[in-house]
Order: structure tokens, then C-alpha cells, then sequence
């Protein structure tokens, strides 16, 4: 068995029009900004994929990545709990031109409903968010006195995921707080394609070491040396 | 010393309490400041919802890894014993109760602990993070906070008019005036600024003080 897709190109290839598409990362740390700017160019070239909902913590910074894949009009709606970054210019002037839908979940709400995606759990209780405004129409429960918030799980067609080590089996692993969303999602997405810094064979990652197994993963493209989102946006970049 | 204390005086006094080897998470902005007044020999290890726990200052200019950041997004570095963990793990500590303190901002605290610090209202685009789910879970939920707003409005209050974060989860308030305890739906003040008469202090507070014990004074260093 092996995993491999040997282009950008053709690991985002299957994505199609309102597609559920989980994109990892917190801010640029995590963030598979090559597989996005695959999305965009094959957007660019065949108007396809649109009318996406991505499920992200945040809503992009500057002009590339995420905010990239916003600005060029593929994303209906946006799933997330913190669209207010360093520099979210393009979600804010859309978001306030009506041009973009925006459903806000408790950071942790959504980590948990990602996991419980991919975990087969269709909702659980939990205290976050009880008595606010994100709680409004959820069903609340009592438990050992305390009131909790029903939330449902969120699963994807796809997830886009950045990891440092892979193999062709979809071993993974990943650099530092790197980690953050991006083994909820492969759990939680039909197909989870993971762009690696470094591809290996079967046995190149210790067992012992393997942070997302292989089970969940259905793709891995090699992108040796990848961007990173602050870096990018410090010189200005713009992916256009 | 002046009539109030300033943010890095407020930042030392809740610092104060923190324990050695107390698993804390800051708040992004202000409360971050806390970090750096722990008390000489203690300890305290520092969670950050992305994933790290025990991790320390900032890296010289140039030296950032932007994999290694923490939820206000800004460079950190690791600290030994360090762990990286994925965002599911790192809510389960939050929510589970494995937290020993969190330390916050606020708009609004109301005497029955509820708290608003996430939303100023239907203007601009929403946002709110992990506020509501830091805010259950660490077995201290502490609040660090101008006492009153720029315009002078108490932001100690008996109802919050903004937005809730979340409901009856703060349990002890630190401002510019004084250090405030919220037991069995009352503000108990606990010290406050000598210089200052509790009528005045009462005065800029939005609900009744309660005083069933001495009342220490707020002592702090110059900073």
C-alpha cells in the first residue's frame, strides 16, 4: 500500500464544489499553506472548487493561505473560533459585506466536535458555553448538578493537514506546537491529505513516535521546506 | 504610590498566588504580563491551547520558530519538561479540571461570578477563542482588571450587560483597587489601596462589598 500522490496538483484534485474541507494549523503554525495554494490554482484554472465551508481556528492573516483561499471567493461559510488575527483584513471586509457566512465555536467546542467527528460520537455535554449566546437552541442537561451544553460532532469530506515526518502508510508526525488541529481532522475527514516535510518508507517513523496512524490518513504529498505563514507575511507576500 | 495600581502591578499581585509547580494558563494580552512576576524558587507551569505546556519568555528578535507560539500567537520558548500535545488533549485539561488557575481579562464581572470579556456587542466580526471554555474547568478562575472602565463605569457590576463568557465561573477578582473574592454570589473584598476609603471604593463599585472578615491593605512594589 502506499499513499503517495506525487503533486500538489493532483492531492487536491478530488475536492469539489461545496465540499466540507477542514484546513489545520493555529495561525500559520500547523498551516498547510502549499495544499491551499494548490486549491486556489486549480480554482483559478477551472473555477473549481467553490461554495467551500472550511472549518479552521482562524480566518487567515495577510493575503496567502487561508486567507488567500478566501479572498479569492472559494468559501461560503467559515468555521471557526477566533476570526479576529494579527491581520484578518480579508475575512473582516467580507464578513461585513455579507460575503461569507461565520459560525463561531468555543476553541475547545470545536477541537472536541472534530475529535468526536472522527471518534464516532454524534454529541456530547459540555460546560463551555452554557448561559451565552453560543449556547442559544442547544439542548442543556443537568449532570451531578452542574448544566452542560449538548454539542454535535463535526466531520469533513476532506482535511488539509501539515506534518513534518510521513510515511507512504500515512504515519505522521509533527514539529512542535505544530500539532495542534491537525490529528483531529485527519480523524474527522473522509479523506485526510497531509503535505509532509519529509516523506520516508514504511519503518522510517519509530512507532513508538507515530502521532497520527496511518488509519486515518489517505493521502501524503512531499513538500520538502515548506512556507511559513509569518514568515510570509512579514516580507509583504501576496498569493495572487 | 499612586491612587491605583498600574497593569504590571495587578499582574505581581495575582502572580502572588500562584504556587510553585501550579498548572496555569494566562489569558492573551494582559494577562501574560503574570508570567513575569512569579516570586523568587516558584515555579509555575504556563498551558497554552496550542499544545505546549511548560513553555517560557519570548525568543531574541530573529530567533522566533513560528511552530513554537502560544494563543495570542506570539513566539514563546520550551522550558524543560516541556510537552507538545493536539488541541483535544489540550481542552481536556482545560475543561477536565487539570488546570490549577486561570487568569483572565474581563469587561464585566457581576457578583455571582459571571463573566463577559469575549464581546462588546453585535459590531464588527465575533470572536471568542478559548475564553468560554478556559473559563470552566481550572480549579481558580481569577479575573485581572482596571477596577473601572475608561469612562469610569464600574466593570464590577451585580449583572453583566455584555455578552456572558460564561456563568458563575470567577472566583476571585484582582484591580487596580483592591482584591475581591466572589463567594455565594457576593463580591467579598478581601485588600484593598490604603489611600483609598472603602466609601469611595464602594462608590466605584457596580454591587454591594461585602466585608465579613478584616480587610487587608493592597500592598505592592513599585514596578
Amino acid at each position: 500500500m502506499d499513499k503517495t500522490i506525487p503533486t500538489l496538483a493532483e492531492a487536491v484534485a478530488g475536492i469539489g464544489d461545496g465540499a466540507v474541507v477542514m484546513i489545520g494549523g493555529f495561525g500559520g503554525s500547523g498551516a498547510p499553506i502549499e495544499l491551499i495554494h494548490a486549491l486556489i490554482d486549480r480554482f483559478r484554472a477551472t473555477g473549481h472548487p467553490a461554495g467551500l465551508t472550511v472549518v479552521n481556528n482562524n480566518a487567515g492573516n495577510g493575503h496567502i493561505g487561508l486567507a488567500a483561499l478566501i479572498e479569492a471567493g472559494m468559501v461560503r461559510k467559515l468555521i471557526c473560533s477566533f476570526p479576529r488575527s494579527a491581520d484578518p483584513v480579508v475575512f473582516t471586509r467580507m464578513y461585513l459585506a455579507g460575503q461569507i457566512e461565520l459560525e463561531l465555536v468555543p476553541q475547545g467546542t470545536l477541537a472536541e466536535r472534530i475529535r468526536a467527528g472522527g471518534a464516532g460520537i454524534p454529541a456530547f455535554y459540555t460546560p463551555t458555553s452554557f448561559g451565552t449566546d453560543l449556547a442559544k437552541g442547544k439542548p442543556v442537561a443537568e449532570f451531578e448538578g452542574r448544566p452542560y451544553v449538548q454539542e454535535r460532532w463535526l466531520k469533513a469530506d476532506f482535511a488539509l493537514v501539515k506534518a513534518e515526518l510521513g510515511d507512504v502508510q500515512g504515519n505522521l508526525t509533527y514539529r512542535a506546537a505544530g500539532r495542534n488541529f491537525n490529528p483531529l481532522m485527519c480523524m474527522a475527514a473522509t479523506v485526510a491529505i497531509a503535505q509532509v516535510s519529509r516523506l520516508v518508507h514504511a519503518g522510517g517513523i519509530d512507532p513508538e513516535k507515530v502521532i497520527t496512524p496511518g488509519i486515518f490518513v489517505q493521502g501524503v504529498v512531499e513538500v520538502a521546506d515548506p512556507a511559513q505563514e509569518e514568515a510570509l507575511n512579514r516580507a509583504g507576500a501576496i498569493y495572487a | 504610590m499612586s491612587d491605583k495600581l498600574s497593569n504590571a502591578q495587578i499582574a505581581w499581585r495575582a502572580a502572588q498566588d500562584i504556587a510553585d509547580g501550579a498548572y496555569v494558563n494566562l489569558g492573551i494580552g494582559f494577562p501574560e504580563m503574570v508570567a513575569k512576576f512569579q516570586p523568587p524558587g516558584r515555579a509555575a507551569i504556563f498551558h497554552t491551547e496550542n499544545g505546549i505546556l511548560n513553555f517560557g519568555e519570548a525568543p531574541p528578535e530573529g530567533q522566533e520558530d513560528w511552530d513554537l507560539i502560544n494563543a495570542g500567537k506570539k513566539a514563546v520558548t520550551l522550558k524543560p519538561g516541556a510537552a507538545f500535545f493536539h488541541h483535544a488533549d489540550s481542552f481536556a485539561m482545560v475543561r477536565g479540571g487539570h488546570l490549577d488557575v486561570a487568569i483572565l481579562g474581563a469587561y464585566q464581572v457581576a457578583e455571582t461570578g459571571d463573566l463577559a470579556n469575549w464581546s462588546t456587542g453585535p459590531k464588527g466580526v465575533p470572536a471568542v477563542g478559548g475564553a468560554m471554555d478556559l473559563v470552566h474547568g481550572a480549579k481558580r478562575v481569577a479575573v485581572i482588571t482596571e477596577h473601572v472602565t475608561k469612562d469610569g463605569a464600574p466593570k464590577l457590576v451585580d449583572r453583566c450587560t455584555l455578552p456572558l463568557t460564561g456563568v458563575a465561573c470567577v472566583t476571585r477578582v484582582y484591580t487596580s483597587l483592591a482584591v475581591i473574592d466572589i463567594e455565594g454570589g457576593r463580591f467579598v473584598l478581601r485588600e484593598q489601596l490604603a489611600s483609598m476609603p472603602f466609601e469611595t471604593l464602594q462608590s466605584l463599585t457596580g454591587a454591594r462589598l461585602h466585608r465579613p472578615g478584616p480587610v487587608a491593605d493592597l500592598i505592592v512594589p513599585e514596578l
